[in-house]
């Protein structure tokens, strides 16, 4: 009965996260649709349904049954793949993102809230999320648009820049913990979280997840007043619904990342007598982190793509060196 | 015992032909961004055998180094370059014949080497131990491996201040010329 604890509850423990993840993402683009429209003093979204609540299947709906277009002189493989590949690495991430410590037993197996806990698992996490790079290259390649090609080669600069002073943020809650396994560093952030020992790793990876999932200030990809619309330009339908998808998912990935190192995790009053209540907190403050990213979006405007590059190489990165080399001495003499 | 081997054969041979055919295909392929693409085709490959070996570190930072960033940079490259979107280039030029003689030359001594090699088959407890911890491979960086460590950090930042060297030389014309246009 090996294949049970090994094929059976993984599998149904992925579907049931995928399947958690593609309705967050539906209530996300209502919840954010909702938040912006309260930043602007307006409304936001209230016909379908009570306080609008059915948009996200109205807008579903929609989507999928548009027309398809395909653009006759479009790479049309890689132009059908490109909205998947920015959608599965953003899922993928999730496998190594420990919810809770809580677990419980059914017929004799023990189910934990976390797909797998590997080792390597920050390393995992950070290399499978800069996949998704490639779909929006190969979106805006394949399209055979300028706007497209423009906005591609935006993100592929941007993602790459951006992902080594996130790097340098990592690798000071690494110099911390000692471990790469995203459970113990959890665990060790028990009685302390790391935003208060890492203020500036929390400050410098929260700027360049805004970067990483292209949200604004750093939409560039997207810059509809330069590029009609980024890499989206040529996409249609159910494709560009997925190009979204992948953003918000992504965006929920980002946010789970920081609750896991900086925020505690699973970790909050009563933990220790009731273990259930993590899953509670862990939602609570991924909650948080998304809504601080919507807020950011709704206050300050988009930068210049000159600005960017020159934000992240000449501050960030310095200020992430800086970081590690302040953690790496203080771990060094009194760690 | 039999399926599991007989799955890592089967989950082998489609790693093999990933690699092979993703390399086949950059060289073969008349359109330079589908050259890009397969070379990640195969660098995926190279990533599926160290997991296939148990060797997730180097999996991961194979995805994070070949995958994740060299090969962008090569995408990002390819797409600066003139022509992009009817990329029709020639494959090959006066000196192939050259070429072909050391690529023959070259796979010979290696095909010589590795007949004549003694492969070291670990031994099954050495099988059976767990991946080796990071912190070790770390320590080993740091310790007797710190020399060549460094002539490697040497090397990169040597390559580091060329490509700046480069890259100025032709900003500095580049700013040349447009002075001499707005004066004019």
């Amino acid at each position: 009965m090996d294949w049970i604890a090994g094929l059976l509850i993984p599998f149904v423990k992925a579907l049931v996260l995928v399947v958690l993840l593609l309705t967050g993402f539906a209530y996300l683009s209502y919840v954010e649709r909702k938040l912006v429209a309260r930043f602007h003093v307006r409304y936001g979204p209230n016909r379908a349904g009570p306080f609008g609540l059915l948009q996200p299947i109205a807008d579903g709906l929609k989507m999928l049954f548009k027309e398809e277009i395909i653009p006759r002189h479009a790479d049309k493989l890689f132009y059908l793949m490109a909205p998947a590949i920015v959608v599965v690495p953003a899922l993928l991430v999730w496998a190594v993102i420990p919810i809770s410590n809580f677990s419980f037993r059914i017929f004799g197996y023990e189910i934990t809230f976390y797909l797998t806990d590997l080792n390597i698992g920050l390393l995992y996490a950070l290399a499978v999320a800069e996949l998704g790079t490639y779909g929006i290259i190969l979106g805006g390649w394949s399209s055979n648009n300028k706007y497209a090609l423009l906005g591609a080669l935006r993100t592929s600069s941007q993602m790459l820049s951006y992902s080594l002073p996130m790097g340098t943020a990592l690798l000071s809650i690494l110099a911390v913990v000692g471990s790469l396994s995203l459970v113990d560093i959890v665990n060790a952030q028990r009685g302390l979280w790391f935003i208060f020992l890492q203020p500036l790793g929390f400050l410098i990876y929260f700027i360049t997840g805004l970067a990483e999932t292209n949200r604004s200030p750093f939409d560039l990809p997207e810059t509809e007043n330069e590029l009609v619309a980024g890499f989206v330009t040529e996409y249609g339908g159910i494709k560009f619904a997925l190009f979204y998808m992948g953003e918000y998912i992504s965006m929920m990935t980002t946010s789970a990342l920081a609750t896991t190192l900086f925020l505690g995790g699973w970790w909050g009053p009563f933990v220790d007598e009731l273990p259930i209540l993590g899953i509670f907190y862990f939602v609570l403050k991924m909650s948080a982190v998304v809504f601080l990213i919507i807020w950011v979006r709704a206050s300050l405007p988009r930068v210049r793509f000159d600005q960017l590059m020159g934000f992240c190489w000449k501050f960030l990165l310095p200020l992430g060196l800086f970081n590690v080399m302040v953690t790496a001495t203080v771990v060094a003499l009194w760690g | 015992m039999a399926i599991e081997q007989a799955l890592q054969i089967f989950v082998f041979v489609i790693l093999t032909l990933m690699t092979l055919g993703g390399g086949l295909a950059v060289v073969t392929s008349r359109n330079l961004f589908h050259a890009a693409l397969s070379l990640i085709l195969s660098l995926a490959g190279v990533v599926g055998y160290y997991v296939l070996l148990d060797a997730g570190f180097l999996a991961i930072v194979q995805l994070l180094i070949y995958i994740g960033a060299i090969s962008i940079l090569i995408l990002f490259s390819i797409m600066l370059t003139r022509g992009l979107m009817t990329p029709r280039q020639v494959q090959r030029n006066e000196q192939w014949w050259i070429a072909a003689l050391v690529v023959f030359l070259t796979f010979v001594v290696l095909i010589v080497a590795l007949w004549q090699m003694v492969w070291p088959i670990a031994d099954d407890e050495a099988l059976r131990t767990p991946n080796v911890a990071i912190s070790q491979l770390g320590e080993a960086l740091v310790g007797p491996y710190a020399i060549p460590f460094e002539i490697i950090s040497v090397l990169l930042l040597v390559a580091l201040v060329g490509a700046i060297v480069l890259a100025r030389e032709t900003e500095n014309n580049q700013g040349s010329h447009a002075e001499a246009g707005s004066s004019e």
